[in-house]
């Protein structure tokens, strides 16, 4: 099982308990609905009726089916407000803004998610990619932008989706309530590789998340080892440095995801592969094979320099 | 109008006889197609061009199911490499694409073209010339589409084609541009159509049969048409718009240099939510008939019907942004869109309740439309309660562009329309065709597809729930989400199994069916059932007059009929719009190969038009030649002027 949760039915935040209020209502409403008409339609086609006498028993006179069938339409236009109702409070309370305890502007790019925390410090600023970590019981400010086509930011856990449209800034509130690691997918088709563009949310306790902050917005450690720093010269020589950033080094590229702690983040390629050595490496000498249409490019590195990268890689944390 | 003249010739004195066969021999003159091959092309036989609009129709429909088989292949289980992304993302574009534009609207449309004359008393559709060139616009652009994608060019950006992924940017090469002109053509078509059935409607309708007086089914061809003359355009200015972003550089969708890419999402479903009641109301129109029929009952509430269908009509306009709710639509706007769309409840529920209030008052015969109907109401209920919660904000946000929608928008169309479509295929085939369905296939054919229906499509709502998006070509295993789908690949199969039962049972009626009488079902209603199986060319040897609404269940013996029309030359009787009585009589053209010539012209148009746009001025003048010709007044020595006064 994975360590992780998809689901609108799991709700893990107050937002999505909400929905899934709302979700249970209509769910007991529908069924009930569908019953009794069913119900109704298979006693008027299978009502017994063997002669005529039989036909016209139980079949009430035109008034009478007009006073039924006028019932119910009235039945129908009071569920239906009991229906906008509910669901007019359920938007008023998910729509309810206080102030933000982290905001972070996520950037959706085909086919990656780049998150942006914000800081009053600009060098304390954190950039990372598709592993968005908020601390647990507090309101989280999403900004939403996309730099290419439309795609939608969606974790049915914590809230319900939010579309990011090149040049129109949206918005999303996310809370957690319980720690723990929840999956997410672009919902808005965008292209080839829209199937592999996932993300997670991991609800940090305040204090973890902290550590993890500061931890992110640390400079890359700079090689001990001549493995290492073999690893990271491959890198600046190798087309890499051509769209990766990894902070304390000279590479500051953007094109690609910030790499100055790759080594902490969960999976690779947006959610395509577990983060481990071996699918790391893969991912660098052939993404198209894992990823076809994805804009990482596959690179041949000699096996010596491929571990010296990867080496150096794992690193950072 | 004149003492009735009995239709059948042998029941005649010999005198009387052999004036009945003249006159029948006559008419076959006048309105029969040419022979041969060049006579079948030259048709502008409503009955012709429509069986062939439903025939094609269905093939588009083959297609489209083919390629949901292979999406279905793929997504059977996780990680599978059967099928990539390149090829996933054109086979569920050309899917939509197929099924909402060549399959669903067409054949709707096409089935008015068809039935409509006949259940008004006429002899054609008025403009017949215009249908054949409707018709054939439609049949190139679906073949473009499909030459298209056999080329690996079939469009990838989905049936919505949203802007910017759809623009020039992000889509070189010339798949976009396939799907903005096959949209082009069939929206041609479509409006054509529309055009069509409204005309004949309102001014060819046999004397007596007024407003009040038409089947329901006429009504709501009448709604769909009028709906599409109101929808259409607007997905036509909007695939011209993204054609000219692609091909001359303007900026309509372009952010940057001051477009808007949300103009095209809502020029799209101004047009994309009225196409699903398009869709779905000639669908309300087969159950009304088909429930009539065989309970033998009038259906209960006529006023209450009509007023719904024209109701669903207008609120269908009023939907649109719920397609739209994820992007950042200010808040009050939603919820009057939440409002609209619960509304819409309404009058689908009247409906509902006057049906089972009709069939309540009747008794059932369990035939093959019937089943098909009842199908229709357990399944097409559970895509009606899932749109009112769709239409909620909150809830929308969780399951928009996932599986859920995928089920939602299946039990909507399929059980909203293509169960009523399949029932009225066994209800009017003998009239097509003269040739019955056998009933024990068909009943294979229901319960396979009632199945496989269900097991393909409901389990997508938990899919949806359980966080799976639309559209991917796979998913990872870790995500649980297998099962559920190797469920609903085992439906596809099912389904799949029931469209070959269906198919087996035509070529077996064809070859040897039993022999449809003109009314094989005994008590049908209206007009179509009045006329011999299938219809001569002229439909009717004496235009009927109706003196209800279910016109034969009140014929009496000394039924009127309309007399005076020329039988040597194809006249139509037009009568008035409200009340139905005889106005004047109409010369309608005679076949000619124009329309075909004009069809092909607008297709070279079309197709040369996404490489160049001089292709336009060119073009013009291509089909300008055509349609001058097919205008041509050639009056013969001897005509009266084209139309006149009733004597």
């Amino acid at each position: 099982m994975p360590d992780w949760l998809q689901s609108v039915l799991q709700p893990a935040g107050p937002q999505a308990e909400r929905v899934h209020a709302l979700w249970n209502f209509m769910l007991a409403v529908s069924v009930i609905v569908y019953v009794v008409v069913v119900g109704v339609l298979l006693l008027a086609t299978f009502r017994p009726r063997h002669s005529e006498a039989e036909l016209a028993e139980g079949a009430p006179g035109e008034r009478g089916v007009t006073r039924l069938v006028s019932l119910a339409t009235a039945v129908t236009v009071l569920t239906l407000f009991a229906f906008l109702l509910f669901d007019f409070s359920t938007g008023r309370a998910l729509t309810s803004s206080v102030k933000p305890a982290v905001s972070i502007e996520v950037t959706g790019h085909q086919w990656w998610w780049e998150a942006t925390y914000y800081h009053d410090i600009p060098n304390k600023r954190v950039t990372t990619a598709n592993e968005i970590h908020i601390p647990v019981g507090r309101p989280v400010l999403l900004r939403l932008n996309s730099q290419d086509v439309i795609h939608s930011f969606w974790a049915p856990d914590l809230n319900g989706k939010r579309d990011l449209i090149p040049g129109k800034e949206s918005s999303l509130w996310l809370e957690a309530d319980t720690p723990g690691v929840y999956r997410g997918q672009c919902a808005e088709f965008c292209g080839y590789q829209h199937a592999k563009m996932a993300f997670l949310i991991v609800a940090d306790r305040p204090a973890d998340f902290q550590r993890w902050y500061a931890a992110q917005a640390d400079t890359a450690k700079t090689p001990t080892d001549s493995l290492t720093s073999r690893g990271l010269e491959v890198f600046l020589t190798s087309p890499c440095v051509m769209c990766h950033t990894i902070h304390g080094t000279p590479a500051g590229a953007t094109l690609g995801p910030d790499l100055t702690h790759v080594a902490s983040r969960r999976y690779i390629g947006a959610g395509a592969l577990p983060n481990t050595r071996g699918n790391l490496a893969g991912w660098i000498l052939d993404a198209q094979g894992i990823k076809p249409g994805a804009h990482m490019p596959p690179n041949s590195l000699s096996p010596a320099d491929l571990q010296a990268l990867l080496a150096y890689l794992g690193t950072l944390k | 109008m004149s003492a009735p003249i009995t239709a059948d010739p042998a029941a005649a004195e010999p005198e009387a006889r052999a004036s009945v066969r003249e006159l029948h021999e006559t008419l076959e003159r006048t309105w029969s197609d040419r022979p041969g091959l060049l006579g079948w092309l030259m048709s502008v036989d409503h009955k012709s061009l429509g069986k062939r609009y439903v025939i094609t129709a269905f093939v588009f429909f083959l297609l489209g199911g083919i390629e949901a088989a292979m999406m279905r292949m793929q997504l059977a289980r996780p990680e599978s490499r059967l099928i990539g992304p390149d090829l996933y993302n054109q086979l569920f574009t050309t899917h939509g694409t197929t099924m909402m534009f060549l399959f669903a609207v067409p054949v709707m449309v096409a089935m008015g073209l068809y039935l409509v004359p006949l259940m008004i008393g006429s002899r054609d559709v008025a403009f017949p010339r215009l249908n054949a060139y409707g018709y054939y616009t439609y049949l190139i652009g679906g073949l473009f589409l499909y030459t298209a994608f056999f080329l690996n060019t079939g469009p990838d950006a989905g049936w919505f084609a949203y802007t910017p992924l759809s623009g020039p940017e992000f889509a070189p090469g010339k798949r976009v541009d396939v799907w903005a002109q096959t949209i082009t053509f069939t929206e041609i078509s479509a409006i054509i159509g529309a055009i069509e059935l409204i005309v004949t409607i309102f001014k060819q309708r046999a004397p007596g049969m007024s407003l009040n007086r038409m089947p329901l089914l006429v009504w709501s061809m009448l709604v769909m048409a009028f709906m599409i003359l109101f929808a259409m355009p607007w997905v036509a200015v909007d695939s011209q718009f993204l054609a000219m972003d692609r091909l001359i550089g303007t900026h309509f969708f372009n952010q940057a240099e001051g477009g808007d890419a949300l103009l095209w999402q809502h020029l799209f479903w101004f047009f994309g939510h009225p196409e699903v009641y398009i869709i779905f109301i000639p669908a309300l129109g087969y159950v009304s008939t088909i429930i009539a029929t065989f309970t033998r009952r009038e259906i209960f509430g006529y006023p209450a019907m009509v007023l719904s269908l024209v109701a669903t009509g207008f609120l269908g306009f009023g939907l649109w942004v719920h397609h739209m709710f994820a992007t950042n639509i200010p808040q009050l706007g939603e919820s009057f869109f939440t409002a609209a769309s619960a509304m819409i409840a309404i009058p689908t529920g009247i409906q509902f309740f006057c049906w089972i209030a009709t069939i309540w008052g009747g008794r059932p015969r369990f035939t093959t439309p019937f089943l098909f109907i009842l199908g229709f109401m357990v399944t097409f209920l559970i895509g009606g309660l899932s749109g009112v919660m769709v239409a909620s904000v909150p809830f929308d946000l969780q399951v928009h562009d996932t599986f859920f929608i995928v089920a939602h928008l299946h039990y909507v169309l399929i059980g909203g329309a293509v169960f009523p479509l399949w029932g009225a295929f066994y209800y009017w085939f003998p009239k097509l065709t003269g040739r019955m369905l056998s009933e024990r296939l068909g009943r294979w054919n229901f319960a396979l597809f009632f199945i496989g229906m269900n097991v393909t499509f409901f389990p997508m709502h938990l899919l949806g729930l359980a966080g799976m998006p639309r559209r991917v070509y796979t998913y990872l295993a870790e995500t649980g989400w297998g099962t559920l789908n190797l469920v609903a690949t085992v439906g596809g199969v099912t389904i799949a199994a029931s469209v070959l039962v269906f198919l087996y049972n035509v070529a077996r009626s064809l070859a040897n069916g039993e022999v449809a009488s003109s009314d094989p079902w005994e008590a049908s209603s209206t007009l179509e059932w009045a006329t011999t199986s299938p219809p001569p060319a002229y439909n009717f040897a004496h235009l009927p007059v109706v003196q209800g609404r279910y016109p034969l269940w009140s014929r009496t013996v000394d039924e009127p009929v309309v007399t005076g029309l020329r039988t040597d030359q194809r006249q139509l009787l037009i009568t008035t719009l409200l009340d139905a009585t005889p106005d004047h009589r109409h010369r309608t053209p005679d076949p000619t190969l124009w329309p075909l010539v004009a069809a092909v012209a607008t297709g070279v148009t079309f197709i040369a038009l996404i490489f160049t746009p001089w292709a336009l001025v060119v073009g013009a003048a291509l089909v300008a030649g055509p349609l001058i010709a097919w205008g041509w007044p050639k009056p013969k020595p001897g005509d009266p002027i084209v139309t006149e006064g009733v004597r």
